[in-house]
Parts: C-alpha cells; structure tokens; sequence
C-alpha cells in the first residue's frame, strides 16, 4: 500500500514519482546550484528568472491550497511532499506503554526533595542540581491533602534511546523517557499526590533536531504554575526538576472545600509532552510524550465498581496518534525544521509504531485516542474492509479529560492536536472478524486550513488493524446504551467578571499572533483574578487552523463548539461567513445530548470560525499560557502568557 | 577562536551525567525489539545531524557581501559557526528597521553576556536591486560596521531559493510576492550542533537575546532572567 502525506492511497507509479520528486530535491540541493546555467540546465528556472517546481521536483506542491506550484522549497516534508519509504502495515503489535513504578523516597538520586528549589551547585555537572526556580507553592507540605515529600514519589530519566517504528526502518534515535516513546503511562488516584523527579541526561548531539532542554508539561492537569510544565521553565541536561502533581478535585482550596474538590471536574485521560520554548514541536517530534491516567472513586479502572468502565489494564488502552516522516535514503526520521506553517507526515503511528496490529477479546474496551500531531487533525472511523457501506458506530464517553454526563453513541470522532476522546467499543459483535481504525479525514498541508473533506469508507488512512481473535472473556462493563450517568456538567451561567476577546492571526510578516502580539516569556499578557468567572471570545481571523489550548483549568464551549467535519450543516466553503457570528456544523452539538456539552482544555478553531468559552482559574496562583497546540504555530509565538493573581485586570483585548 | 578550537568546545559541552542508579540505563538502550520479519530497504547510514541540515537546507552557492566579498552560503557564513539569519531590503519601511534595531540590541546583549562569536547575516529580498554598494549604504545608516555582521545579495534564483530552503517565504504566492509582506521571523542556528530556532524579529531584545543565547550551549551559571 502506498500513501501520499494527505493519507490518500495512491499507486505505486504515484507513489515512485512522489519518491522520485523527493530524490531529486534531494539532489538539488547537494548539487548546490551554482550557476543560473545549471538551474537553466536542469529546467529549473522561469522566463522571469524565478525558481519553478516542475513535475519530478515537487510531485505535490502548494497547488493544491493556493493554486501556484512555485512555493515549494520547504524542505523535505514541506508542500506535502514528504515520500517515506514503505513500510509494510501490520507487522508489529501494537505497543502499550508499561505503568510507571513509584520508588522509595530514599532511592531517588540526589539530594532529597525540597520546597524550595535546590539552587546548590551540583560538583557534577558545575550547574545547580535543579532546574526548578520557584518554590512549590503553599499549601504543598502545609496542607494534610498535599505533603511534602509526596508519599508516591517517581523519578524518570529524558534519555535519547534507539527505538523501532516499523522493521522495515533502521531504528530511531529519539529523546525518550526512560528509553521508551511514548514514555511509561502514569496511573495516579485522586488525592494521592506525587513527585517526579524528572531528569534531564539528553545529550547535545540532536542528529538533526531537538534541544536538549526541556519542560515537561502535563496536559489538562490542575497544577500548581511551578510543575505545570511553563515553556519558560526549561531545565538543562544533568539537572533534575521536581514535578508535584497534586492529584486533586478542581475547586478543593476555593468553591469546593468542605468536599474537597468537586466531583464533577474529575479528569480521566492526559497526556505529558515536553513543551520548551521554542523547540516543543521538534522535541515532540523527537519524542517527548507520554501517557497520564487519572482513577478516582467511580472511575476507578476496575468494571466491577463505580461507574463500571472496561477495566484496566487489560480492557482499557491508551492509543496515541501521530504522523511522520522518514528520510528515503537514510530511512530516518525527517523534521522539517524551517517550515512554519505546519508539518504532515505520510507515516500513521499508534503507540510510537507505525500501523500496528491490536488483538482483541470479544468483549467491550475502553480505548482512550490522544492526537499528538504535530499539526494534523483527524476523523476517526471504525472500518470493516468487507463491508465498507455499514455504519460502524460506537460509545464516546469522554471529551478531552472528561467524562461526558453519558456516553453518546457516535459515527467517529474528531480530534484537533491534543484533542482526546474516550471511547467504548462492543467488539462481540465483531468475534473474528479484522476491523480497522482509519482516518477519514483529508487534509491538503499542515495548516489545516479549509479541511473539512472526508474520504469514503476505506479510502482513508488505515492506522490500526484490530483483529477480534482472542478468547472470549466475561464482561462485568455497564453496555453504554444503557445510558449510565457519569458527571453532571458544572454550571458556567452568571455574569462573567471579564469577558476578554482574543484574535488567533497571522501577521503580516508571517508570524504567527494572538491580538496582534507575539509571545514572551517575560510578558503577562493580563492576569486572571483567581477563583472568578471569566468569558473567553476565540476568534480565528483567517484561513487557518488552530486547536487553541489553555493551561491549568479547563473550559466550557457555550458557542461555536466544532462538530464532526463533513457533516450535513459544514459550510467549510463558505468565506462569506468572515466576522459573522459563525458555528462549525456544530450548532447542533452544543445540545443536551452533544460530545460538545463537556468540559474541555483545547478547542478546535477551524478556518475562520469563532468560540466562546467560560471557565474559573482556581485554587493555585502564578504563570500559565494559552496557546495553539499546532505545536508549529505555537513555537513560532502563536501563545500568550497569563497570571493568575489574587487580584485581575479587566484587559478585554489583551 | 580557531575555528577547530571552537568546535572542540562544543564537543566538549556534554553535560555530566549523574552518578547513581539511572546511569545503569546507558545512553543509546533500545525497548522494543524490532519484529523478526526481514527488512524491505537498505538503508545509507545514519548522518550527523549538522549533515542532515547541509544537505537538506543550505546549499554552497556563492553570495556577494555589502562589502563586495564572494562568499559560499555553507562554507563561509554558516559552517562551524553560530549564526542569526534575518531577510531585509534596502528600501524596507516597514519590519525591516525594527528588526535591525531590534538585532543591533541583541546583538549588544550577547555579546556582553556570552563570550561567543555570534555573527548575523541579513540578506536581501531583493537581490535584483540591492547592489552591494546599497546594502553598505544600507549598514552605514544604521551604524552598523563590525566584522560579525555582513547583509548578502546575489543572484536573484538563487537567493529566491535560499529563502524557501530557510523557511523565509509565505506558502500564499499572492502575499509571498509582496515584497514589504517580507517574513519578519529571525533564523538562529548554532551549525556544528545542528540546532536551529526561530523567533520574532520584532519581539523584545532581551528576551530574543535569551532564547538564542539559551540554545547556545555553555555551562549554565546564570540562568535566564525570567526564572530568577
């Protein structure tokens, strides 16, 4: 099977001359180029004198987008003009990353944990022990919920490891997490806090790519600014920084004391990734992800209590995806560091491995699909290859990090960058069959401008075999269309103390901007008064798209919450909605029985669309940032530094 | 500095690993063994990192200075050095002043701070009339003469085709071909270690001067401002 970089099947002769046409930009650039004669030579140049991409240079170039072919010289990934060579789909199993084992405080290595950050020089290394800079906040170790040291204590170590994605690749020398990408998967329980000690021992040699300093955020995490992952607070190889993740209800220091923490913003699936200023897309890229799963009293990992969810970890599977390309020559993986506008591999992973095999019992799992990009958004689909016309539905129970109030049955699902989805899927219906997970969605460049296209059954992008071959195995799980409550969804009504507008654009000098400024790390855009209740206008001022992140709290959409892409009301096409109060085929979603009626931490701008979102930042103080999780965008400034302070401004256009 | 000295440096800028239980882990261990299935390719070897970056980004195609020098894009204005790429042109009133005032800082700041040379190489985006001679003109009125700072034009293609390969052009040809809509992004890249980033070239100095002096390595005594 051959793929172009949108995840469209093409023939093998398509695919030879995509190939060839990233060899031969391969050999233009080693020729060097010298003389306007050799340009002329090899039918490179214009009447005019300007470049020209001619078939077999750029087989697929921005003509696609901007109807002209004369702008593709974005490097090797650029223009979707990535041709990796093939790799044969279902070979390896699908990995699922082992849980992180906590160690005794004692076994930690170097000096015990403190409050303050251990600003000691290490002899070691001549730089101080850790890269922390601001003290754990109160009420760390002053309060019997959080103390200090935590009793669960890890310690990780950010390694470059050689790793396999497809056998038919030589390995991958990637920045990992203990020599594992994606790293191990945390299980943490509600009022259990930990302490990671995250080491940093990548080295200087990047082969190509990536910064060996990094920021290790955990995304839609309650925490405190100062383990919160802040771009800004990248640490060095050879020093260590103390994580405290608290592990508690929203709202356990502020609305919701005497329970401490509300219920019903309890969290289920996140992710870690790195997130340094500047080179979060290439150190991503590079590897730094890993999986976080929060159990509490209902949703407890086990299907014979609470809320009864498939059990983990046998029946509940975290799935991460991601596309990538590989060099064709040396067969390693290619980042496309000057491009700015979005990168699209034409390889599929799940888990770190390219199109793998997952085999399963007859019986309900809990699956729950993170997309870690780097820029591409997809629709996902279950596909019975023997029977393309049947409508494969199954259960979205969550939303990002939330349980929905009910599970909703649903076609697919769809996810910008960082996006997540829990799902329930029946697999006794399918006992020996082979069903696969493929991505429907067509998307032209990493903008992910004007998408909206989707494939028919089958013609998308396969990206996970599921074979139901295994045993069948008693199933204790609640069947979803039993309707089972989960959480009731919090109130956001009353009058918001500030309603603020931010414009997500490009300026006219091609940075990416939020209202027209970029970021700095040293600039607190406005400060949020803690604990009131604050209006969010997310405007997309142009043809782009932008999956828009905020750090620390999550969100309601009360307007504008994007549904399934193609759906009947997706007026993609339509520009004449520009600066119109507008709704992505998603009026419709945003009722009772909609996947938008949910708490959320990214929402998917698409071209020209708006949202508005409401939410309380409580319980910590300090720095966080609002940014596009095109993690492109987000390096080249498209993200904005927040405080949260006992008291706010009242900024509306910040 | 000797240019071999220099990059003994940065050979030599391997952070010490810590002693203990972790270290058991050795550098380049691998978790998943591959599948036992034969490959389907041969494969040329892996390359160094700056190698990957040459060949893909930075062909050697001869560049004229404002001071009138023939120079060679990899090997004289990138090769073992630390460098800021930024675009301009002559006539420019829009970015163009702001991003060379803005670097002028930088400059300052790095300098002062870090005890590197760091060189900055403006080119034109319009080769086709910024002569040498003008792009001198251009340095001299904005106080700009140093040996570590050099604006560069040459033939038109070719300098079109650096743009694109440094990600200096818009994916949008209508706006790409305005030459005033000109990318305001700066390219910094410290090329031995093959470590590249961009930032704003109209964002504030100090903190431009931070985030490209963080990416280059050296021994971490004085942490960035902003943690303090």
């Amino acid at each position: 099977m051959y793929f172009n970089a949108n995840g469209e099947k093409v023939s093998r002769a398509r695919w030879k001359e995509m190939y060839n046409a990233f060899k031969n930009r391969q050999e233009l650039v080693k020729a060097g180029l010298t003389s306007r004669r050799d340009l002329m030579k090899m039918g490179l140049l214009t009447g005019a004198g300007m470049l020209i991409a001619k078939k077999g240079l750029s087989s697929r170039a921005w003509a696609d987008t901007w109807g002209s072919g004369s702008n593709c010289y974005s490097g090797s990934s650029g223009c979707g003009n990535c041709a990796s060579p093939t790799t044969r789909p279902w070979v390896m199993n699908m990995p699922i990353p082992p849980v992180k084992q906590p160690i005794a405080l004692s076994a930690l290595t170097g000096p015990a944990p403190t409050i303050a950050p251990n600003n000691a020089i290490n002899p070691a290394t001549g730089i101080a022990y850790e890269g922390r800079t601001r003290a754990h906040q109160s009420p760390i170790g002053s309060n019997g919920n959080l103390p200090f040291p935590a009793a669960t204590v890890y310690q990780v170590s950010q390694q470059v490891a050689n790793v396999s994605m497809s056998p038919d690749l030589p390995m991958q020398r990637l920045w990992t997490f203990d020599g594992m990408s994606p790293g191990s998967t945390y299980v943490s329980h509600y009022g259990t806090p930990i302490l990671i000690r995250n080491y940093n021992n990548l080295p200087s040699d990047n082969g190509g790519f990536g910064i060996n300093s990094v920021s290790t955020h955990l995304h839609n995490a309650h925490s405190p600014s100062e383990s919160d992952g802040f771009p800004c607070d990248y640490f060095a190889s050879g020093q260590y920084y103390d994580q405290y993740y608290p592990n508690q209800l929203a709202g356990f220091l502020s609305d919701h004391v005497s329970t401490n923490g509300d219920i019903n913003e309890a969290l289920s699936t996140l992710w870690y990734h790195d997130h340094r200023e500047g080179f979060t897309a290439q150190n991503v890229y590079k590897g730094l992800v890993g999986h976080y799963i929060l159990f509490n009293n209902y949703d407890t990992g086990d299907e014979t209590t609470g809320f009864r969810l498939p059990s983990f970890p046998t029946y509940d599977i975290p799935m991460m995806f991601a596309d990538r390309c590989f060099d064709a020559t040396t067969g390693d993986l290619v980042f496309d560091t000057f491009n700015t506008d979005g990168i699209l591999g034409d390889k599929f992973l799940v888990n770190g491995v390219i199109q793998p095999v997952l085999h399963v019992s007859p019986r309900r799992y809990r699956f729950r699909w993170i997309n870690t990009g780097p820029s591409r958004f997809v629709q996902l689909y279950l596909t019975d290859l023997n029977s393309l016309t049947t409508s494969q539905p199954f259960w979205q129970i969550s939303n990002d990090g939330n349980l929905l109030p009910k599970p909703i049955q649903v076609p697919a699902v769809a996810l910008g960058v960082a996006e997540r989805a829990d799902v329930v899927i029946d697999f006794s219906k399918y006992a020996g069959k082979t069903i696969y997970l493929e991505n429907r969605l067509l998307q032209p460049n990493g903008q992910g401008g004007t998408t909206g296209s989707v494939s028919s059954p089958g013609q998308g992008f396969l990206m996970l075999k599921i074979v139901v071959d295994q045993p069948a195995a008693q199933d204790n799980s609640v069947d979803p269309a039993t309707l089972p409550s989960y959480y009731v969804l919090p109130s956001v009504s009353g009058t918001p103390r500030v309603s603020r507008t931010f414009n997500f654009d490009q300026g006219r000098n091609g940075q990416w901007t939020i209202n027209g400024s970029l970021f700095s790390c040293t600039t607190a855009r406005f400060t949020v008064q803690q604990n009131s209740l604050e209006q969010w206008y997310l405007d997309n001022g142009w043809n782009w798209s932008h999956p828009i992140h905020v750090h620390m709290e999550e969100h309601q959409v009360t307007q504008g919450a994007p549904g399934l892409y193609g759906s009947s009301n997706d007026d993609s096409w339509d520009y004449s909605r520009y600066s119109s109060q507008y709704c992505w085929s998603g009026c419709t979603s945003n009722s009772p029985t909609g996947v938008n009626l949910a708490r959320k931490d990214t929402v998917r701008l698409v071209p020209k669309a708006n949202a508005t979102i409401r939410m309380r930042f409580r319980d910590w103080l300090g720095r966080y940032v609002m940014h596009c999780h095109n993690v492109i965008h987000e390096d080249h400034a498209m993200m904005l530094r927040f405080d949260v302070g006992t008291t706010g401004d009242t900024k509306t256009n910040p | 500095m000797s240019e071999v000295s220099r990059r003994k440096l940065f050979a030599g800028f391997v952070a010490v690993p810590f002693l203990g239980a972790l270290a058991a882990h050795g550098e380049e261990t691998g978790t998943r063994t591959s599948s036992t299935v034969a490959p389907a390719h041969t494969f040329a070897p892996p390359l160094p990192g700056r190698e990957v970056m040459r060949r893909r980004y930075f062909p050697n195609v001869e560049l004229v200075t404002h001071t009138g020098k023939k120079v060679k894009f990899y090997d004289d204005v990138l090769k073992d050095k630390i460098v800021i790429l930024n675009m301009m042109y002559a006539d420019c009133e829009g970015v163009c002043p702001t991003i060379t005032a803005n670097l002028k800082h930088v400059q300052k700041i790095l300098h002062e701070q870090i005890n590197h040379e760091i060189f900055i190489y403006s080119m034109t985006v319009k080769p086709e009339q910024d002569t040498p001679a003008k792009l001198k003109e251009y340095a001299k009125m904005h106080g700009i003469n140093d040996k570590y700072w050099t604006f560069l034009t040459g033939k038109p293609e070719e300098v079109d085709m650096l743009r694109h390969l440094t990600g200096f052009a818009d994916p949008n040809p209508e706006i790409d071909k305005d030459k005033a809509r000109h990318s305001g992004m700066i390219r910094y890249g410290n090329e031995p270690m093959a470590l590249w980033g961009t930032c704003q070239g109209s964002g504030e100095p100090e903190w431009m001067a931070q985030e490209i002096g963080f990416a280059i390595p050296r021994k971490f005594k004085k942490h960035p401002a902003i943690n303090e």
